[in-house]
């Protein structure tokens, strides 16, 4: 181990992880770190794995080889622990629960569910409503989550991942559907909560300008690992490119752009 | 008419049923199980069927037959061969013919058959009425433990999934759950009318309450004011006591529908 790796503690390691589905090898040979208080950003073209690799992280399916460990432990018994943001378009308009209902609902982890259910209805609604004041949402506790916007649902899912884990965030496409100005209000707000707390964020996307700008580290895969890095050395190398079969020169000048108005600096 | 002891005990088992039809109901509508439940009920045929040509308890063999056609459903669906409705028009109608030709091969039970498919409250036994409110306080009792996490799963599995709560066992619970309380509601209106009991309160409560409590509490009075009002509606003017309680919600639901023209968005 490095003496950096002393320093950060691992919260997730994969270690030559394989996984197959229906005979097919999805995800090969990948093997990353993420440390706490970092943000990493994981990209590639679609069908590349990447969904694959967070329900591996999850503990939702199974590896074939190799070992994944999340916050020091296999990747099922940290379920609970992990604040979880899906790929969705949009709630329902008529689903029948507050945005504070459903943000209290991250404190439903079934592993932790013994020492979390103790929490009276009181508490975990006082615990919701800091999470929601942490992403700015804290006046539309009682509104009905379906009826936000496609940006406030995004924020409220958020909030719910901060009310699971104060740890570790996992978000699949948090962005999609989203117009730019919410798209980067999303990942100006993560950058700001990881500051804040120290959390340690994995966030999958297809938007690889987007993450670029808002991740320490991007690793782009295409089923096996691509590149891996500091986000500008990983737009700007051959296997990006590699990854995605096309020229991505173009980029540079927009990924300028993009962090430039994503970091707000 | 509350002078019979046989009024005061179909009294009882409507209020009984209304409740326990109206809570589950809430997760009929919210879940989209209606198709599912007219399948359960009409399987229960196939169970009723089977106890008259074995000599055994009716509505416990009618249980347990509509409990593992529910299973049996819910396994096969998981599978992914065959999707879940297919499934349900392949078993229900198997479980009805199956009926069919036992009662065919018993001469002499038409007029048992037709209370089953017609309900038949006004013949409730106290000690029928014991077990249907056993059964539907368990009823009540296990969707109580269970309605936070089973909320989870209807706002999303995936993240239901994440934090650890087992969805599949979450789902063959909720579908155990209404095989039960089909098995109930046949006494008051019969197989071919208890779905009416599951959808039309919950639905009726949607047009009222958009929040889970309200539409909750509402559902299960109105099932109990409707199966109520229909048994005296049916006393007082000598009609059909299952098909009144039936036409009753169905009015109070198009009432409602006529007063409650569609939120803006």
């Amino acid at each position: 181990m490095s003496p950096a790796a002393t320093v950060v503690p691992v919260v997730v390691r994969f270690d030559r992880v394989c996984v197959e589905r229906d005979g097919r090898r999805v995800l090969e040979d990948l093997s990353f770190s993420v440390r706490e208080r970092q943000v990493v950003g994981i990209v590639g073209p679609n069908g590349a794995g990447k969904t694959t690799l967070l329900r591996a992280l999850l503990g939702l399916i199974p590896v074939t080889a190799g070992r994944i460990e999340v916050l020091g432990g296999p990747p099922g018994a940290a379920r609970g622990e992990i604040g979880y943001v899906p790929q969705r378009h949009t709630i329902a308009a008529s689903f029948p629960a507050t945005v504070r209902d459903v943000v209290a609902m991250g404190q439903l982890g079934s592993h932790g569910a013994r020492r979390r259910e103790r929490k009276s209805s009181r508490a975990r609604r006082a615990a919701a409503e800091r999470a929601l004041a942490r992403v700015g949402m804290a006046s539309f506790a009682d509104r009905l989550v379906g009826r936000l916007s496609g940006g406030e649902q995004r924020r409220a899912m958020l909030a719910q991942a901060l009310c699971a884990s104060s740890r570790l965030l996992v978000l699949d496409e948090p962005t999609i559907g989203l117009d730019l100005p919410a798209e980067q209000a999303f990942y100006a707000l993560l950058r700001e909560l990881q500051r804040e707390s120290g959390l340690a964020v994995i966030a999958v996307s297809h938007d690889l300008l987007a993450l670029a700008s808002a991740a320490d580290e991007l690793i782009c895969i295409n089923r096996t690992m691509h590149v891996h890095g500091n986000p500008d050395e990983v737009v700007h190398s051959h296997a990006l490119r590699e990854a995605y079969h096309c020229e991505f020169d173009f980029l540079a000048g927009e990924l300028h752009h993009h962090e430039r108005l994503g970091r707000g600096a | 008419m509350l002078e019979f002891a046989f009024m005061q005990r179909a009294l009882a088992a409507a209020l009984a049923i209304g409740v326990v039809c109206g809570a589950l109901g809430f997760f009929v509508v919210l879940r989209r199980l209606a198709f599912i439940g007219v399948g359960i009920s009409h399987s229960a045929i196939g169970g009723i069927a089977l106890a008259v040509v074995l000599g055994w308890n009716p509505l416990v063999t009618a249980a347990v037959f509509s409990v593992a056609v529910a299973l049996v459903i819910a396994r096969l669906s998981r599978g992914g061969r065959l999707s879940e409705d297919t499934l349900i028009g392949v078993l229900f109608s198997g479980s009805m013919a199956l009926g069919v030709v036992l009662f065919s091969l018993q001469r002499g039970y038409q007029q048992d058959l037709f209370g089953y498919l017609f309900g038949n409250v006004l013949a409730v036994t106290p000690a029928e009425l014991l077990v249907l409110g056993g059964a539907g306080l368990l009823v009540l009792g296990v969707l109580a433990l269970l309605f936070r996490p089973l909320l989870l799963v209807a706002f999303d599995e995936e993240v239901a999934r994440a934090y650890g709560h087992p969805v599949g066992l979450l789902d063959a619970a909720l579908l155990v759950l209404l095989a039960v309380t089909v098995v109930i509601g046949v006494r008051l209106v019969g197989i071919i009318l208890v779905e009416a009991l599951l959808v039309i309160p919950a639905a009726t409560a949607t047009l009222w309450a958009p929040h889970y409590r309200m539409q909750l509490l509402l559902s299960m009075s109105l099932g109990a004011t409707s199966g109520v009002a229909g048994l005296a509606a049916a006393y007082a003017l000598d009609l059909a006591a299952g098909g009144t309680i039936v036409l009753v919600s169905v009015a109070v639901f198009l009432v409602s529908l006529a007063l409650r023209p569609a939120r803006a968005a």
